[in-house]
């Protein structure tokens, strides 16, 4: 049966050429990078041809990179440390009510120790302005963590604008950048940003890795303590394969990005434009434009997503969707319902999230497949009237 | 995640749609839960389900479970659907993810729905003939 793999916001494929790098420190290269010996040294110059290619991809300096287990550490590591560390500066945080939950629960349980959080609305694109953070922002507010580009509705956010605002202001600015890194271009100084998160396995690197940005300046305790790897900020020995693949992955990433930018939203246009000509009554979720190059997300009315999810895997097409149903609780998606998107209308979205290996074949036979599934399962529903 | 018998019953749902001269309907859950089952019945006169039909809006366990009753209960009495367990619905579908219980509780919810519903009729068409 023919494979076509469209989830790729959930995880991408390890690509060759960064299994190849990662090999020799599986391998032969096995010394503990902390060891003064030829054995840890050698560990320890893949360490730094890493994390200077991870440096180099957004414009940062070497020292400005932790290496850690993921995005979801990045996250907790920046947010918690900010607030841990300047809470003397103010004990107000400012996000967005359509982030990942490695941010809206950290911040949930720092509510619980007194801080004060303002979940910024979004509007029907699931979008936050500048303008509204800064009409957020307070005497105490200590940090604003707003997302890179939204990873179910893909819709970017004005960080340029909001870095500028913090940094105009003097308040901390974290960016959750996991969906966005490999797929826009991302300058940390140009952009202002202080601390940005992000995961090897979402760029074809390897699972179980991923780095936080923290601005030379900025003292954050660690998450994790112990040894004083990662210059004191994180403590465990290194995940060396994992940091290597993640350097490879995010320099093949980042090279020659426009033009993958450009192929890719061609293919992911083409589903937009033409999804709606073959299934009457469906709506994109997420902002026409200003949106990730490989996200498509729909929202097809009268029928619900984990169905839609299991008949498309069932004709070889994976996606992914916001229903109840593939949460794991009663209710559909966080983001969808922050967008004002009705109960009913949240649980029958699917997600196709492509990359730079996605041919126009894969989106053809997506085209081909998905009004079909569409009307079988219209023809069960008791809300589809024909 | 899903067995063999749920994705086939998913698949290939047997009894799927609305049935003609139907004189039983319940519909159970709500779109807001991602899950509505609706349920026909056609009961004959010695209060036998000829024939039963199901539409449901949710997941692949809602659709296995409407389906799997429905085959539960055709050519049972309406006494014995009323019986119908989701328990037992599980069972024949050799099991679910604990999440997807509630699936089998709307199934079991939308047989007792019809079967209702078809007494109600049934009384009301007494208490016309008696009227008359």
């Amino acid at each position: 049966m023919k494979r076509v793999y469209l989830d790729n916001a959930a995880t991408t494929k390890l690509i060759p050429e960064v299994m190849n790098e990662m090999i020799p420190y599986m391998t032969e290269v096995y010394g503990n990078p902390s060891s003064p010996h030829y054995f840890g040294q050698q560990s320890a110059m893949g360490l730094d041809k890493a994390r200077r290619r991870v440096a180099d991809a957004i414009n940062a300096d070497p020292s400005e990179i932790i290496f850690m287990s993921g995005g979801s550490e990045a996250d907790n590591t920046a947010i918690r440390g900010i607030a841990e560390r300047y809470a003397k500066k103010g004990r107000h945080i400012i996000t967005t009510a359509v982030e990942h939950h490695a941010v809206l629960h950290t911040c949930q349980m720092l509510e619980k120790q007194g801080f004060e959080v303002t979940y910024l609305p979004v509007d029907e694109y699931g979008m936050v302005t500048v303008d509204q953070v800064r009409e957020a922002m307070r005497d105490d507010t200590v940090l604003v963590t707003v997302m890179f580009a939204n990873n179910e509705v893909g819709t970017i956010m004005p960080i340029p604008e909001i870095g500028a605002l913090c940094h105009e202001r003097k308040v901390f600015f974290h960016t959750d950048a996991v969906q966005a890194i490999g797929h826009l271009p991302i300058d940390v100084k140009a952009m202002n940003i202080d601390m940005l998160s992000m995961s090897a396995h979402k760029f074809h690197g390897p699972k179980g890795v991923g780095a936080l940005y923290l601005r030379k300046g900025i003292v954050l305790p660690p998450l994790i303590y112990g040894g004083a790897q990662e210059r004191n900020r994180r403590a465990g020995t290194e995940n060396v394969p994992g940091i290597v693949g993640m350097g490879k992955a995010i320099e093949l990433a980042c090279t020659d990005l426009d033009k993958k930018m450009a192929s890719m939203s061609a293919l992911r246009d083409k589903l937009i434009t033409e999804l709606p000509k073959r299934i009457p009554e469906i709506k994109l979720n997420g902002h026409p434009t200003k949106r990730l190059p490989n996200n498509v997300n729909f929202s097809i009315k009268y029928i619900e997503g984990e169905s839609i999810l299991l008949m498309l895997d069932l004709n070889g097409i994976a996606a992914s969707s916001g229903s109840a149903c593939t949460s794991g609780s009663l209710d559909p998606s966080h983001v969808l319902l922050a967008m004002g998107l009705t109960h009913e209308v949240a649980h029958g979205s699917v997600r196709m999230t492509l990359c730079d290996e996605t041919t126009e074949e894969d989106v053809d036979y997506v085209l081909e497949v998905l009004p079909k599934v569409a009307e079988r399962l219209r023809k069960m529903s008791p809300l589809y009237h024909e | 995640m899903y067995t063999e018998k749920v994705l086939d019953h998913f698949q290939n749902p047997r009894n799927m749609g609305e049935i003609e001269n139907y004189n039983g309907m319940g519909m159970v859950g709500n779109a807001k839960c991602g899950d509505i089952m609706q349920m026909f019945i056609r009961v004959n006169d010695e209060g036998i389900i000829e024939d039963v039909g199901f539409k449901t809006f949710g997941c692949g366990a809602a659709v296995a479970t409407s389906s799997m009753a429905t085959e539960m209960i055709k050519g049972k009495s309406v006494d014995e659907a009323l019986k119908l367990s989701n328990e037992a619905v599980v069972e024949a579908l050799e099991g679910l993810p604990p999440v997807k219980i509630h699936c089998s509780v709307l199934a079991e919810e939308a047989v007792k729905a019809a079967v209702d519903d078809y007494h109600k009729r049934m009384d009301e068409k007494k208490a016309e003939e008696n009227n008359a």
